[in-house]
């Protein structure tokens, strides 16, 4: 079955009332639980699981995949409004979406996310559609020096992250890489870092140092301002609550960025959104005219991100369905859902259950179309959240932030109170904060990777220049970290001409 | 100028920085840095352990270099003590959790914050305290089954 015949067939399938339902209900339910903190989607479906045993496989796998990809619409709206990361992979939305928010621009950051949602999700389903056997292929000859040199080039990214210090940004993800390492050593076992206490032998949860050093520490420094009627400004008028046609022009290369970024970063089994998101952010400062804007409200540091977020989707259904790796929790138990209900991921999936295969695709595109109109239309609703006074908005941040970061783990409540404290120090010595979230989303893959790799090669560090890909990525790295060395001898050389002349 | 220098954020947190490198590093060489099967749990922790000392030393000189040319801006201190009396109360509120439960220590924090950090009636402080108290309890626990710290009067 060709791409086009399939595509025919996936539609009959996708637009069959009963489908379209559970299509619905997925990408509500996605949202829902995207802007709702503690509730994750690999929870969710989890949870659903049971309930699909007797339903039709493919309705199932497409209200499933309708949770997963609406959570991703969802995330971005707490990190927008509040500061909050409703997801891991919404943290790098933080950065730019809440100034806006704090510049009034708070519904155009939330239409921006919810269009480059869009534009991504689909590009990521057109991807899967056309591309899915090779690009999986190609995801294969991915090893753990290519995954290693991977994680350098997202590091590398700490020079885009820094802000005006790059020795604090670079000390910011050290911190980061160290916290990645407390817990047990996956390979021998061994407890690191752990002060005698047994709950951090699992390792720390991301979303608890997202929370503390954003959530937490935003709030202790507009209370530092004395931020105290109105904490954001919400202009008057629908046209004026979304964006406008600068703002999406501005957006139009972060759009392309972030879809294809998130799509080929998500086929890589490991890899992720989270990553996605950062790596997409780093390259839409690399290339904007405008990099100081970044970290101050720039609408294109929300579109490539949220991007690269819903472009994952696409791209982490690729390894599951053509060759039935997962790369995530939520992608793992859509895998347990086809295997209980007797559908092989695999090579051979779409012939041997085309109405699966195909009609969760086409159920994407439908999807997609439901979730910008389900999401549009709420962003003048959630930017009234902003019009409430300080003294009700700060509590509810905090309670917001109790029961996201909670999990049944009181240990995890005592966690977010000192990042909260690390988090406000950060902003008073002016410590940038996402490096650190990028050393520990990066750190763990990267040890692993680095001591795979090495294992492999029996202690041979040359195996990284002697893989095609890694070398490349390898360099790339190399070239971003000297950038701001270039650029500081390129002043030198500069002020030397104008002297002497 | 040595006062000057204390004060400054930059030493003071490039010598923790410095002082959480050198704890590290000395943590990883109590493990293995490299065995027959490759590198041991020691060898990552012992190079970003070792960058880490480094770059803060670097962050240390700069900012001692720089101290003698500027001035410190006034530090407003009762803006700091608001922040970190709210940070504390978040923290005792989340300590209490274990015995009053998410509801009621909840709610207390609210009231402080309102009452105490935006300086308002204790009635707007009371209102708010159990209407969002009560409103997070019945979305999270209630409606939507999700786990909240319980404490000895059962919610």
């Amino acid at each position: 079955m060709d791409a086009l015949s399939g595509l025919l067939h996936g539609f009959q399938v996708a637009l069959q009332p009963a489908n379209l339902f559970w299509c619905f209900v997925g990408c509500l339910l996605g949202t829902i639980v995207g802007i709702l903190p503690g509730l994750g989607p690999a929870a969710t479906i989890a949870m659903l699981l049971p309930l699909t045993y007797k339903m039709d496989p493919a309705g199932g796998i497409i209200m499933m995949a309708g949770i997963y990809y609406g959570a991703k619409y969802g995330g971005s709206t707490t990190s927008i409004l509040l500061n909050i990361p409703g997801e891991s992979s919404s943290v790098v939305t933080c950065l730019d979406g809440y100034q806006m928010a704090r510049k009034g621009r708070a519904g155009a950051a939330l239409g921006i996310a919810a269009i480059a949602s869009f534009v991504a999700g689909t590009v990521g389903v057109v991807g899967l559609t056309l591309i899915a056997p090779p690009v999986a292929a190609f995801a294969l000859s991915f090893s753990s020096p290519e995954n290693f040199a991977l994680m350098c080039l997202g590091l590398a990214l700490v020079v885009l992250l820094s802000g005006q210090s790059l020795i604090k940004g670079m000390l910011s993800m050290l911190l980061g890489l160290w916290l990645s390492s407390i817990g047990t050593d996956l390979f021998t076992a061994q407890a690191r870092f752990i002060f005698g206490q047994a709950a951090l032998l699992g390792h720390i949860d991301v979303m608890v140092i997202a929370i503390g050093v954003f959530a937490i520490a935003e709030v202790l420094s507009s209370i530092e301002a004395g931020d105290d009627a109105k904490v954001l400004p919400v202009p008057r008028g629908l046209r004026n609550l979304l964006p406008n046609m600068a703002e999406l022009k501005a957006c139009r290369f972060a759009f392309l960025n972030g879809s294809v970024t998130g799509f080929l970063l998500g086929c890589l089994p490991g890899a992720g959104a989270t990553i996605a998101s950062f790596i997409s952010y780093g390259i839409e400062k690399a290339v904007s005219k405008h990099p100081e804007q970044f970290g101050q409200g720039a609408p294109e540091g929300v579109a490539a991100p949220e991007g690269a977020n819903n472009a994952d989707t696409g791209g982490a259904l690729v390894p599951l369905l053509t060759l039935g790796i997962p790369g995530g929790s939520s992608t793992a138990i859509m895998l347990s859902a086809l295997v209980l209900w007797g559908v092989k991921p695999g090579p051979l999936m779409m012939l041997e259950s085309p109405d699966v295969f195909w009609g969760l695709v086409c159920s994407m595109y439908l999807g997609n179309v439901m979730l910008l109109i389900l999401n549009l239309p709420l962003v003048p609703l959630f930017a009234q959240i902003l019009r409430l006074s300080a003294y009700i908005l700060f509590p509810c941040i905090l309670g917001i932030s109790i029961v996201g970061a909670y999990g049944g783990s009181m240990f995890n409540l005592g966690l977010v109170v000192a990042f909260g404290l690390l988090g406000y120090l950060m902003v008073k010595l002016k410590y940038p904060a996402a490096p650190l979230i990028l050393g520990f989303v990066l750190g763990d893959n990267m040890e692993r990777a680095l001591r795979q790799s090495l294992m492999m090669s029996q202690g041979d560090l040359t195996t990284f220049v002697h893989r095609p890909i890694s070398a490349i990525m390898l360099g790339l790295a190399v070239l971003i970290l000297l950038t701001p060395l270039l650029g500081h001898l390129n002043r030198l050389r500069v002020r030397a001409i104008t002297e002497s002349g | 100028m040595g006062r000057t220098i204390f004060k400054d954020g930059d030493v003071i947190s490039g010598a923790v920085l410095a002082a959480l490198g050198v704890y590290i590093v000395m943590q990883s060489l109590a493990w293995e840095y490299s065995g027959p099967d490759g590198p041991g749990p020691g060898f990552f922790p012992f190079w970003y352990g070792v960058a880490m000392v480094a770059l803060s030393l670097l962050l240390v000189v700069n900012a001692v270099r720089r101290s003698g040319g500027e001035r410190q801006g006034a530090i407003d201190w009762p803006a700091i003590k608001r922040a970190l009396s709210t940070w504390a109360a978040f923290a005792l509120s989340v300590a209490l959790m274990n015995w009053l439960g998410f509801l009621l220590s909840f709610a207390l924090l609210t009231f402080f914050i309102v009452a105490v950090v935006f300086r308002r009636s204790l009635i707007a402080a009371g209102v708010t305290a159990v209407v969002t108290a009560l409103g997070f309890y019945l979305v999270f626990p209630v409606a939507l089954s999700l786990e909240l710290p319980t404490g000895l009067f059962g919610f």
